[in-house]
């Protein structure tokens, strides 16, 4: 650590005004303070002194996604080698490490080309409009190849992130403004402009789907139902396939880091503690998901109603959905009874789009990008609550 | 009562009324007028050129109409006046499409129709027209309708470049079916560009590179 900050020291002189780097200041203050905590100090007014800063904050969201990308990687490469030997019956603990490899292999592009796609962008603009690079991405980096299908080409990564950082972000004004999940804006963008690869009923599509292995994620097995196709007979069959079990340890295809629900969930532990997400978010977006979900099961009339409320909230990627896209401080609502209202229209408009639509078998991203749209409503209907409730209070009085 | 100095017909004042609407006033990326056509029927560049005639006619021959009506209209029902006079106009076209544009005809459907609404040429008629002689209410309705054609047709010529791979129904990018051209480099039909969506960004985009390359178009908040 000493060393690092000696090298950072030494060379901070080339990149200040009049320096020889200046123009790349961003970038320097970027590692800078990456490592260490600004030297800046607010010099006027009541400040408090917390060691918590945006980065620090953002890193605490990655940790908490470290579960779900090692996960996620050990998943993609059994799934992988399924679809290569088509075998489904494969063994899922069998041969631990050369799995594992073959996921790195998967994952890890997508992950640079994320990063590196997404901080190109940030960082022209930073560049531009002269100031340090956001953190923001940093999160969103992350994100975005866990909430792709395993066997995406990489342009469409590149593409899709070089859009929803321009679009979703920038023009917005940069971090902190954006109206909408900028990785929920990269997968929209990829949902709608090549809907082939990314509805989410299917991953592997290049895989070997003549061998018996068709490819699908349970969800896209499960919108069957509502048509005249079923793949599987009844809910035992499906059962028999995805299990609940298997379903909430992730150990069924899916996109690369929301198969596994208990992964999702140690990262929300994590998040919780250290304050970084909203409790009422999650816990209600779950709710609202179960609610949902028993109401279309009274409803009933085909197997994917009568699929138990609790499947829901295990398959696809409502978990991760709930955990790390609803929870992003700057697009949910700010206020507490909005974030109730907030996080159960999520959860029910998830399952909602996912049961009823079948063109659209993941409606979670869907329900939170519809979310984000409404949350400033929500909070200016529960202000106006409040100031109606205080004026009413003083009328009486 | 004095009589005006005549002007000449290309006058330094009218060659503005030209000028002004393709790009500094441009009645779409600048007034935000009739965005919804422009939304709807930029799929195609052969759309969008049908659509920019038939707007084209309609503005001038209506703002000459109501210019050479414009002092015996009462003020109080002048929209009323200004709605039957672009009706019927826009019943013109509407038949001369589907008479000889069958095709075109079709796929624009109800958006020939609802020129009848659109903004911009109520708008010229109310601002306008209602105000000048017909003269310059020609060459206005003629420069209005230029700018909401040049950008209909930037618009459409991305989204069916993109969207489809080809331009005027030509191929571009090779043939999708065949997969040669670009497809066979691994090009893929951005199916966004076909949404509406995508309309509404490019227009967005084409808004903030005209407010970079002139600030004072920036308003003031």
């Amino acid at each position: 650590m000493k060393f690092l900050e000696k090298i950072l020291h030494k060379n901070e002189s080339k990149f200040e005004k009049g320096g020889k780097l200046e123009k790349f200041y961003p970038l320097y203050e970027t590692l800078a303070t990456f490592a260490f905590t600004p030297k800046l100090v607010t010099t006027k007014g009541s400040h408090i002194r917390d060691a918590v800063d945006l980065k620090r904050t953002m890193m605490t969201v990655i940790l908490a996604m470290v579960p779900c990308l090692l996960f996620g990687i050990y998943n993609t490469g059994h799934w992988a080698e399924v679809a290569e030997t088509g075998n489904r019956a494969l063994d899922y603990w069998s041969n631990c490490g050369p799995k594992f490899l073959t996921g790195l292999t998967v994952v890890l592009p997508i992950i640079v080309v994320s990063y590196g796609v997404g901080l190109a962008v940030e960082f022209i603009f930073a560049m531009k409009n002269n100031h340090g690079l956001h953190e923001g991405f940093l999160v969103s980096g992350m994100l975005i190849p866990l909430i792709m299908p395993a066997d995406v080409p990489l342009w469409m990564v590149g593409v899709a992130t070089a859009f929803a950082v321009l679009i979703g972000k920038e023009i917005f004004g940069g971090t902190g403004m954006n109206v909408v999940n900028i990785a929920l804006t990269a997968r929209a963008f990829l949902f709608f402009a090549y809907p082939t690869s990314m509805s989410g009923d299917k991953v592997w599509l290049s895989g070997n789907e003549v061998d018996g292995v068709s490819g699908a994620t349970a969800l896209g097995d499960l919108a069957s139902f509502m048509s005249d196709k079923p793949v599987f007979e009844s809910l035992a069959a499906y059962n028999s396939e995805y299990s609940f079990c298997e379903s909430f340890f992730g150990m069924i295809p899916g996109s690369i880091g929301e198969t596994s629900t208990l992964a999702c969930l140690i990262g929300a532990l994590i998040l919780i503690l250290t304050g970084v997400a909203s409790l009422r978010i999650i816990a209600t977006f779950f709710a609202g998901g179960f609610v949902m979900g028993y109401l279309l099961n009274l409803m009933g009339g085909n197997p994917y109603l009568d699929l138990p409320a609790c499947y829901h909230l295990v398959i696809g990627g409502f978990a991760f959905g709930a955990v790390f896209m609803a929870t992003d401080p700057v697009t949910a609502s700010q206020t507490a009874t909005g974030k109730l209202i907030y996080g159960f229209f999520g959860g029910v408009v998830a399952i909602l789009i996912r049961v009823l639509n079948p063109a659209y078998p993941e409606g979670v991203m869907l329900a939170i990008l519809f979310m984000n749209v409404m949350a400033p409503i929500i909070d200016h209907y529960v202000v106006q609550a409040n100031i109606n409730r205080r004026l009413k209070r003083l009328k009486t009085t | 009562m004095s009589k005006e100095p005549k002007e000449p017909l290309f006058s330094k004042k009218n060659k503005k009324l030209v000028t002004e609407p393709l790009a500094d006033n441009n009645p779409i990326t600048v007034q935000v007028l009739g965005i919804c056509s422009a939304l709807a029927i930029t799929v195609q560049v052969n759309q969008a050129i049908v659509m920019s005639l038939s707007v084209l006619f309609v503005m001038m021959v209506g703002n000459v109409i109501i210019s050479l009506l414009r002092n015996l209209i009462p003020s109080r029902i002048r929209i009323i006046v200004q709605l039957v006079v672009v009706a019927a106009l826009v019943i013109v076209v509407n038949e001369v499409l589907a008479a000889y544009m069958p095709d075109i005809s079709e796929k624009l459907s109800v958006f020939v129709g609802l020129i009848i609404t659109n903004c911009i040429i109520m708008g010229r008629f109310e601002a306008f027209a209602m105000a000048n002689k017909p003269w310059p209410s020609l060459i206005d309705g003629f420069g209005n309708a230029m700018g909401y054609a040049i950008l209909l047709i930037i618009v459409s010529v991305f989204r069916e470049l993109f969207g489809s791979g080809t331009l005027m129904g030509y191929q571009i990018f090779g043939d999708y079916i065949a997969g040669n051209g670009l497809y066979e480099y691994g090009y893929a039909n951005n199916n966004l560009m076909i949404l509406p969506p995508m309309a509404l960004i490019i227009v967005g985009i084409i808004i903030w590179v005209q407010r970079s390359r002139n600030p004072s178009l920036i308003e003031e908040h």
